[in-house]
């Protein structure tokens, strides 16, 4: 029979703290600069801007509260050509910054070799410059004698562009063409940087073994580049979608009375007309509406962790 | 088989499992319900600070002198425009501000930071609304915002025992602006002629002589420029009407504003543009647009096919003025730095330098001592010719000028 040996009477537990949770605060202690730098440059000035939206009055009189949310409305039904045109500008150089981006980045993430760095540089060279002279070197490179209008003209292309209302007689500059070709060469390497970034951390096997599997290039291109680079379209595409819906430099500069912006119309409102209620109101329309624009985005193209 | 239970986990399975409850995709329920309840805490809160965040009137912070401390320190900080000071060879300093150092003994701590008038404003009206310094004691703004300030109460009436100069030698034509009779809150820097300015290569031969041709001849369709400064590109229209800019009424002024709408539907009107119209018409992109004589001087030296003429009609003048804010350490030293640019000497010197049009009178002689060809341009020191045909836009109230600047943005389009 096999007894069971008592087991020797366990030596009290010396009276020990529990191990105190140590860094608790931590976490929130780091992330306290980040916390104040929202407050202090985000949320206060949402407050303040929100107020000043449903006020009334004028800088000699004061403004007051008065929860006039009707300036919501009057500036919406006052000026919604102005926002549609927005979007639309902004969505058409988004395309064409895709369009235009994506051969590059993959190119320089899978092609480039030796290169790579040099073609890198070449992208992000004209942010060494302000974005004002970039915005104002376009009107020397479309100007009316100059040698791209007037290639265009011998080939015919502005008839065809002026027929869809596009551009304007034999002209480029103050056309909506030029504030879409100003938006989408200032916003592309927004585009090209996150492309970059997701197609350089695919797996060349994944490309091998796709080959093996008897996919052609494009199939493969199809089936699994693309789809894994699908994070870098979305960051891509919102980080030119977003600022380009809101800018107003190109439209002023390159464009027309027939091409203003949301941007250029918030601007006149807010240090013009100094209608600050309206100004404001306007900016909150614009925020919501690509808010909404947005999520709709990213719950239709599946891709939750963007890069 | 190993069957769950939550007792037998090992201690890093459990730290695991809690981790993913805190931070994995399981914890959005729980981030959802924090973010919940701060949205419910800022809507609650929100409401309180909303209406708390009105701005009171502007009249309230007016009558706002301050402590002068001109005597122990002798400084003045002047805010201007950029390009709008003489520089020698080296580009670094400035021969009347030193030559004013070197006078009085008073350091003139000279910043280029106005670019823009309507910026300017934004930049410097949550101080002066509030009844603060801005840290400048001289700042240089056009007319209309000059009198906006005078009108909110914003600026300091001006000493006239520290500017005799300055009061003997003002033009006859800047004596006395509507906005401020007598000049007793400012002085002018520069005074600013609006004219109309070509491109004789891109003008082709097509004859231009008044504004009208610049809205109606359809040769010039699409290569017509106007200024985005309402009252230069509206006064230009009113003068072309046969109206006064300098007393005009609600009706005249919308029918000019109808003028130039159906310029701008026709496409006549090419663009309306702030500083960057010399681009355009350098370029040739432009064949003719409304634009500001100090750079019509400097683009004629530097491009031959550019010029300018006076329409019959007459011209608009405008003014740069010295204002010294509310609450300004140094008002003494600054009405000394007017008084001194009121002498003929240093009024040539910058005269010279910048092809604005000079406000002081008697600078011919010392004008013509530096620069011949500029001492006789009618631009920089108009003939009685020129001055009599020189119009100001009239001052507008708060409400007049809130409803033109709509009506003038909407023509251009925002």
């Amino acid at each position: 029979m096999a007894a069971v040996t008592e087991a020797p009477p366990l030596a009290p537990v010396p009276a020990k703290k529990p191990p105190r949770k140590r860094g608790r605060w931590t976490p929130y202690l780091l992330l306290l600069p980040g916390i104040l730098w929202l407050l202090v440059f985000f949320a206060l000035p949402m407050v303040y801007q929100a107020s000043t939206s449903v006020q009334t009055g004028s800088l000699e009189e004061g403004y007051e509260v008065t929860w006039h949310f009707a300036t919501y409305w009057n500036a919406l039904s006052e000026y919604w050509p102005q926002f549609l045109r927005s979007v639309l500008y902004a969505g058409t150089a988004t395309v064409l910054c895709l369009l235009l981006g994506y051969p590059l980045a993959y190119l320089i993430a899978f092609r480039a070799g030796r290169w790579r760095n040099l073609i890198m540089i070449l992208v992000i060279a004209p942010f060494f410059t302000s974005f004002l002279i970039r915005t104002l070197a376009w009107k020397t490179i479309l100007a009316d004698g100059g040698p791209v209008v007037g290639a265009l003209n011998s080939l015919h292309v502005l008839d065809v562009t002026s027929w869809l209302g596009i551009t304007a007689g034999d002209r480029v500059l103050a056309t909506p063409l030029a504030v879409v070709c100003g938006l989408t060469y200032n916003f592309l390497p927004f585009m090209i940087l996150p492309l970059y970034t997701s197609l350089e951390r695919i797996d060349g096997r994944l490309h091998e073994a796709a080959g093996d599997l008897y996919a052609r290039p494009f199939t493969t291109f199809r089936k699994v580049t693309f789809p894994l680079s699908m994070p870098g379209v979305v960051s891509g595409t919102l980080l030119t979608f977003i600022p380009a819906t809101g800018d107003y430099v190109n439209a002023d500069l390159l464009g027309s009375t027939d091409t203003r912006m949301i941007g250029n119309v918030i601007q006149s409102q807010f240090l013009r007309i100094l209608d600050y209620p309206t100004a404001a109101a306007l900016s909150f329309i614009l925020m919501f509406a690509i808010l909404i624009m947005v999520t709709l985005y990213i719950r239709k193209s599946g891709t939750e962790d963007l890069v | 088989m190993e069957q769950y239970e939550p007792d037998r986990l090992s201690a890093a399975q459990a730290a695991a499992m809690r981790r993913s409850l805190r931070s994995g995709r399981a914890s959005l329920t729980r981030r959802s319900l924090l973010r919940a309840s701060a949205g419910g805490a800022l809507a609650v809160g929100g409401l309180g600070a909303l209406s708390a965040c009105g701005i009171p009137p502007a009249a309230k912070t007016s009558g706002v002198s301050s402590e002068d401390h001109s005597a122990k320190e002798k400084t003045v900080n002047f805010s201007n425009w950029t390009e709008y000071m003489d520089v020698d060879e080296s580009e670094k300093h400035h021969p009347t501000l030193d030559e004013f150092k070197r006078r009085t003994g008073i350091t003139v701590k000279y910043t280029e930071d106005i670019n823009d008038n309507v910026e300017f404003f934004g930049k410097i009206k949550p101080q002066l609304a509030a009844g603060q310094d801005t840290g400048r004691d001289l700042i240089c703004v056009t007319d209309w915002l000059a009198a906006r300030l005078i009108r909110f109460g914003w600026v300091q009436k001006l000493d006239p025992s520290n500017l005799p100069t300055a009061y003997a030698n003002l033009s006859q034509q800047f004596r006395s602006p509507d906005w401020d009779p007598g000049r007793a809150y400012s002085y002018p820097w520069t005074g600013i002629s609006t004219v109309i300015a070509y491109n004789k290569k891109a003008l082709d031969g097509v004859e231009v002589k008044s504004v009208s041709d610049l809205l109606d001849n359809p040769k010039l369709k699409g290569r017509v420029g106007f200024l985005s400064e309402m009252r230069d590109s509206v006064g230009m229209t009113l003068l072309d009407m046969g109206k006064d800019p300098g007393k005009f009424t609600d009706d005249d002024f919308d029918a000019a504003i109808a003028r130039l709408q159906k310029a701008v539907d026709q496409g006549q009107i090419r663009r309306f543009t702030g500083n960057d119209y010399t681009s355009d018409l350098t370029k040739g992109d432009f064949a003719a647009c409304l634009a500001w004589a100090g750079d019509v001087v400097q683009l004629k030296a530097d491009s031959p096919d550019v010029d300018f003429l006076i329409p019959d009609s007459g011209y608009m003048t405008s003014t740069d003025n010295l204002l010294v804010p509310n609450k300004a350490r140094h008002k003494t030293n600054a009405e000394r730095l007017i008084d001194y640019y009121y002498e003929p000497k240093p009024a040539a010197q910058l005269a010279a330098y910048i092809n604005y049009v000079c406000p002081v009178d008697g600078v011919k002689a010392e004008l013509a001592k530096i620069d011949e060809d500029a001492a006789n341009n009618p631009l920089i020191l108009p003939d009685k010719e020129m001055a009599a045909k020189s119009r100001a836009f009239r001052s507008l109230s708060s409400k007049e000028e809130t409803a033109y600047e709509e009506k003038f943005a909407k023509l251009t389009g925002a």
